[in-house]
This record gives C-alpha cells, structure tokens and sequence, in this order.
C-alpha cells in the first residue's frame, strides 16, 4: 500500500498508432458534442443544468482504454463524457439533454440523469458524492457474484469533501471491494478553488487511512491516465480491494451554463488551452511520430462533425415525450 | 455561409437580457472560445464566447440593449472568404422547440357513489393451522424463507451478523447464511444504504437493517433520491429492488432522537412502497412481498410489537399482498382505520366501546403506499363516521391524508368531520408521564369516536 505520483509526460510504449488515433477520436468527439451541447443550451433547446465536459476528455478516455465488457462505470452529473466514452449513442445523449422521446431516460432524466444498462453506466447523479457508496455497492454485486468486474467510481475534488466517501472507502477497503475511485480534480468545486475547501493538497493521499492505494496522474496526459487505469484494474481484478487515481484535470467552462466564472481569471483558462490541451497534445504525438497526417486528421474532424450534427438533429427531430410518459416508470412490475 | 449568432440562454431561467458590452468589431475574426460580448442576466454578467470561428460581419443588436430575448439575432458570423453582402441571406436558425405542454390533468373520475370494489377475502382459508408466534420470529421467517429461495438476497446492517440484532431479529441466520449473506457494517448508515442501493442497481436484492429508523435519518438521500428515484430518471432501464427495514416510531423512555414515526415521510415518496404491519402474520407474509417486489420497499416495524405473540398460519411460503387493508372487526357505527402499533389502541377502543354498544368497524392498513382506500370508502359509506389513529405527529399526518381522501370521495357520505387521533405536536420527552401523554392514547380514540357518533 502506497500513495504515489505518477510522473507525466512520458508516453507508455504500450500505445499502437491505432490506439493513439483511437483517442484523439475519441476525445474529439467529446469536445466537439459538448461544444454542440453549448450551442443547444444557448439557444434553449437544452434546459436546466448542464455542465459541459470540455478539457476534461483525457480523464474518461484514458480509463475505459482498460475496461472490459462487464466493467461498470458511475459518475455524477458531469456526465456526458463518460457516457459517450462508454459507447453510448451520442444520439441518444442528445436527446436526453432535450428532453426528447430518444433520449436515454424518454427526457425524463436530462443532463444529470441518463443510464444505460446495455453499456454497464449506472448514471448520472445529481447529489454530490452520491454516487460514491453507490459505485462501491456496484462493485459489492460483482464480488457477492464472484466475477471479476470492476466499477470505475468517479467523482470531482468538491464531492471528495463529503463525508460519505470515507464511510465507502472504509467499507470498501474492509470487503476488498473491486473499485476504482477516481478523483477528477479540475481544481474547482463550483466555485471555490481546491485551496479554499480542502485541507490537503493531496486527495489521492486520503486513501491511505483506510489502507487504500492511490496515486496522482497528470490528466491532460491520456497516455499517463491510461497508463495508471491498467495498473488500477490490474490492482481491482486481482482481488485486491479499492485503488484511488486522483486525475489532476481542468474544465475549461464553468461549472454548468450559468456560471460567469468570476473566481478565476481568463488568463488562467487560457493558458492551460494553450499549453495543456490533451487533445492537441495527442494530435502533436500523431503528427510527430508520423502516425496520421493532416489529412488523416481532417477526415476524422470531419467524421466526428458528422456525428455530433446528426446527433443535433436527432435531438431537435425526436418528438417531446407523450404525456402518458408521467405516470410510466414509477414502480416496476414483478416478473411473473 | 454565414450564420446568425443568437442572444443565449444563459440560466435554466433566462428569457431576456441586456447587450452590456461588445468585445469584438465589425471585421474581427474569432475562434472558438474567444469572448465576444458580455451579456447581463438577472443573476449575473456573463462572457459570451464563440463556438465557431469566422469573422464577425455585422454587429445587429448596439452595446447597452436591455431586455434582448433569447434566441434573438445579435450578429452574423461569417465563414472565411465570405463578404458581408452574405449578411442578408443569413439564415434564421431554428428558434427553440415550442414547448407543448399542456397541464397534466389529473385523472377527474367523477366520484361514482356506487360502493368501491374491495378485495375482503380472507388472508388464509378457514380450518388452516394456526401457531402463536411472535413478531420477531415471523420477521426472521421471512426473511430466511426468502434468503433460502433467492440466492441474491443479503441482510445488511449493523450488529446483525455476530450480535445476532440489535432486538434479535436475525438470531441464527449467521449460522444458517454465512457471513457472504448476513453482513455486519460499520455504523455508517448513509454509506451502507448507498452500497445496498449500488448493490440493488447491480442485481442484488439486499435487505437493509436500520437499527432504528431514526438512524436512517442519516441515509435518506439514497432511500429517496437514489433507490426510489432511479427507475423514472432511467426511463424504466434499472431501479433498486430492495428492503429497507428497521424499527420504527417510540419504543420506551428513549427520548425525542430516538423515538420518531416516520410513517408520513416514506409514504410521500413516489417510488417507495410503504409497509407498517401490526400482526406476526402481516410481518411475515409482508416481509415475502416485500423482498420479492421489484421495487424499494420501506418496512417499518415496531419495536414494542416486537415480543407480541399473534396466529400464524401454518402455510407453506404465506405471502400478503400489498395495498390490501384487513378488517379486524366489523360494526356500523364507525369506522377506525388504523395501522402498525396504532392498531393497539384502535382495537382497545373498538373492545371497550362495544360495551357501550357502539360497534366499530377497524381497518388495518397494512401498506401505506399502496394504500388501500377503496377499503376506507367503503366502509365510510356504511358507518357514515371515521377516526383514524397513529403515533406520528399531526400535521402532514397519515390521518390527514386518509381524511382528504374521504372528503373527496365519499363526502356526501360523512356525517359528522373526520378525526385524526395523532400524536402530540412535541418532541417526545424522556419523563414516563410526559411521554404516555405525548403519545396517542386509547382514551382519546373512544372521546373522537364519541364525538364523531354525537354520544
């Protein structure tokens, strides 16, 4: 048992060409749905709460790179990367933050509420660290089953705050639950900087009362989030019990649309996009390493355009719910 | 092509706001996330970035424009090489889906006076087997008869493995399930309840002890916003099938923290089923309802009742449906609907009443959600007169509700106002002779039924 950080910067030799593309498709079309999302909100197609993904793409990405079919992911209501990272249908997605009939949940669930039981993602929670205990509870069934899943448990540096992650560490540890509690620390919760509300520098450290491993990973580093998900699943499967990966992250937006972001400086935001982008840092490594060339690149801009355009018009087409859809959904029936 | 930038919504609650400020010219070229123009909401002013690149083309809307509504054109963006003569045939984006929301009527059944439809069968047929057996045992039968049929039902909860419960509910289940299935935890309700919810969404079909309900105070977020909420916010794709149990309500001089009936609080909730039983036999056959529902189920017990001896039948795998009251005893002058430990007082009354004559009819519920009011109209439109009795405290009682229900639909009926016999309005104190009186008492059930009768 030991906290550690993972150093950055270095890509792991265990990446094929393909892989590295893989990413940057991936990850692109993240931030380019998410832009779209903006767009919709902006011109309230979308409503309520939206809290967009944007600079936060090498964080989901680089985990499922060590996912398998059966591994289940949960996270909270910053949520659409980690649903399209799974293979949900942007569509779908869409639809849902419309609050259309295709949506995931019919529209009953919105932007902070989708699931889906085919791709093991189990939401989507709007309570800040609810879905803490409810990722380690996920990970209970698969151990009380006797398979070897794993549960990807995220959550942001603010929710690392609330008292119930450390009643789920603690069981989590004690029962050697298969979960990986993954930290995505963007530096903000809501409004107020890691400095103002937490007392340690360190969140991955916090596991260590509990006997949990953990370790910090630079993640606008997709490569280095990948690398550290091998060795957290790796950790989980074998039986092990909880690993903690605290993914030093960056969201570009604000908190959720209606945030004028007055806690931070434009200069702040900037420079990170300038420097620190893991989309362009893996667009770099593609160029570079010759892997894919500008054109290569373009056909992908291209593609991933395709989809998240279809995904909008999907989302604007599929008809509002009917209203019969209030009264479906509030019990389930027993099988008979 | 050119294309029109549209004044945006940037609140769940913005319809208009002012222009304050322009931070780009006519001929500027932008890229995705430069700021092009501040605008002021209600709650704040915000910096309005680009999405897409081009040049700005015309500026529609001056700095310092108030009220601008949404979706308004305020510039037009043009694409590389384009000229501003492409202003024109700038394209009106599609304005924001009306939304066609027409109120949700609620189901208006004109109240039919015919008397409802009541399930009266009886819960086991006549000549069956009886044993006396108490509330504990029948509960720990349920649940062990349940755990022997599924091997995906687990009993969590603090001190019920090794300790046996904290009232003894799960003595000998260790022994017979092992520690895979009957699982000590930590004191730690909210994060148990979050791990037993989790567990439910991933297939299981834990039973949940609370030591006392009180502690589940602590846990409600998962009970509500978790485990009776996921099945609607997933569109029907996954729910939480499991039981939340526990005693419930004052038990003996235990103080105001730990003397609670939150039978009212649950049955508010869409999502949850609500049991409250009274008899060994509703525990039992309940409890194997409960376990099976594909649903969250709060099954509050009682720990006075607890040690209480009642028939059981001796049927093989004895189930009670849901949303089906029992009738205790019959009468025509009134009607006491009751359920849980208030079914002492209830029946007390309806023994020392019938002395003077006046017969009660009372009504154990059972289940508060579903509840089973067709039960409570019907025989209303009998005895014309209802009082009903509970432990809880009075406003945004069971009984309030119950009342509502019977003013609506059976109204015409009534004869004299409902009364709801509750607890007192009060924390419960500690003192022996505080505490009886801030309970609900079998003397105050016969002074409401009198009043109701005009005796």
């Amino acid at each position: 048992m030991a906290a550690k950080k993972t150093s950055a910067k270095t890509a792991p030799s265990n990446v094929s060409p393909e892989e590295l593309k893989a990413f940057y498709r991936d990850m692109l079309l993240i931030r380019r749905f998410e832009e779209k999302a903006g767009q919709l909100y902006g011109m309230g197609l979308i409503g309520g709460f939206c809290h967009l993904y944007i600079g936060q793409e090498a964080v989901v990405v680089g985990l499922e790179a060590a996912a398998k079919e059966g591994d289940k992911r949960i996270t909270s209501y910053r949520d659409h990367g980690h649903m399209l990272a799974c293979g949900m249908d942007p569509n779908g997605v869409m639809a849902e933050l419309t609050g259309r009939e295709g949506g995931y949940s019919k529209g009953k669930g919105g932007s902070m509420h989708m699931f889906s039981k085919e791709k093991h993602f189990y939401g989507g929670h709007g309570i800040v660290a609810a879905q803490v205990p409810l990722g380690a509870g996920l990970a209970f069934a698969d151990k009380y089953k006797g398979n070897d899943n794993v549960t990807f448990t995220y959550f942001g540096d603010g929710a690392a705050n609330q008292g119930q992650v450390y009643e789920a560490f603690n069981m989590a540890a004690l029962w050697k639950l298969p979960c990986i509690f993954v930290i995505e620390n963007n530096q903000y919760a809501m409004g107020t900087s890691q400095q103002r509300s937490t007392s340690s520098a360190e969140i991955y450290e916090r596991g260590m009362a509990f006997g949990i491993p953990g370790e910090a990973v630079d993640g606008m580093d997709v490569l280095a989030v990948k690398a550290a998900s091998e060795t957290a699943v790796a950790h989980c499967r074998s039986g092990e019990g909880p690993y903690i990966l605290e993914i030093k992250t960056y969201r570009y937006r604000g908190h959720s649309m209606s945030d004028p972001a007055k806690y931070r400086t434009r200069e702040e935001v900037q420079k990170v996009r300038d420097e620190r982008d893991p989309i362009e840092a893996v667009r770099t490594l593609l160029l570079t390493g010759k892997h894919a060339t500008e054109v290569d690149l373009k056909a992908i801009d291209k593609e991933i355009k395709g989809i998240v355009n279809e995904s909008a018009e999907f989302a604007k087409e599929s008809p509002e719910p009917h209203l019969d859809e209030l009264w479906t959904d509030i019990y389930a029936e027993l099988e008979a | 092509m050119a294309t029109e930038i549209l004044m945006p919504a940037l609140s769940p609650t913005m319809e208009e706001g002012t222009l304050a400020k322009w931070l780009v010219k006519e001929g500027d070229t932008v890229s995705s996330g430069d700021i092009m123009c501040e605008i002021e909401t209600d709650k704040a002013t915000m910096e309005f970035e680009a999405v897409d690149e081009g040049v700005i083309g015309k500026i529609l809307i001056a700095e310092g424009t108030e009220g601008v509504k949404v979706n308004t054109a305020i510039a037009v963006l043009l694409e590389e090489g384009e000229d501003a003569s492409a202003v024109d045939t700038a394209k009106s984006a599609p304005a924001a889906a009306a939304v066609q929301s027409a109120p949700a009527a609620a189901p208006a059944e004109s109240t039919k006076q015919a008397a409802p439809v009541v399930d009266t069968s009886p819960d086991w047929p006549e000549g069956t087997k009886l044993k006396q057996q108490t509330v504990r045992e029948a509960l720990r039968d349920g649940m062990s008869e349940e755990m022997r049929r599924d091997d995906s039902v687990f009993l969590m909860g603090e001190e019920v493995a090794e300790y046996q419960g904290a009232y003894k509910i799960s003595q000998g289940m260790l022994d017979e399930f092992g520690a895979k299935r009957v699982i000590d935890t930590p004191i730690t309700e909210h994060g148990f309840a979050g791990i037993a919810t989790g567990a439910a969404f991933g297939g299981l079909r834990p039973i949940v002890e609370f030591m006392t309900f009180n502690f589940a105070m602590q846990a409600i977020d998962h009970i509500i916003n978790s485990a009776a909420k996921t099945l609607y916010m997933s569109g029907g794709q996954m729910g939480a099938p499991m039981v939340f149990r526990g005693p419930n309500g004052a038990a003996a001089r235990v103080g105001a923290q730990h003397s609670q009936d939150y039978a009212a609080w649950y049955m508010q909730v869409p999502g949850l089923k609500v049991a409250m039983p009274y008899s060994a036999s509703d525990y039992k056959g309940l409890m194997k309802t409960a376990i099976r529902d594909p649903n969250p189920v709060i099954f509050l017990e009682n720990e006075i009742l607890y040690g209480r001896s009642f028939d059981v039948p001796e049927i093989e795998d004895y189930t009670v449906p849901f949303g089906k009251a029992r009738i205790w005893r019959e009468g025509d002058d009134v009607t006491i609907v009751s359920f849980g430990i208030g079914m002492t007082y209830a029946l007390e009354a309806a023994d020392k009443l019938a002395e003077e004559g006046i017969m009660a009819e009372v009504i154990d519920l059972r289940t508060l959600r579903p509840m089973d009011t067709p039960a409570i109209i019907k025989s209303v439109m009998k005895t014309n007169r209802l009082v009903t009795v509970e432990e809880g405290w009075p406003q945004g009682s069971v009984g309030s509700y119950i009342s509502s229900v019977v003013m609506q639909e059976a109204f015409d009926y009534l004869d004299a106002p409902v009364i709801c016999c509750t607890g007192k309005d009060v924390p419960m104190p500690y003192a022996a002779n505080l505490e009886k009186h801030a309970l609900v008492t079998t003397a105050e059930v016969i002074e409401a039924v009198k009043k109701v009768t005009y005796k």
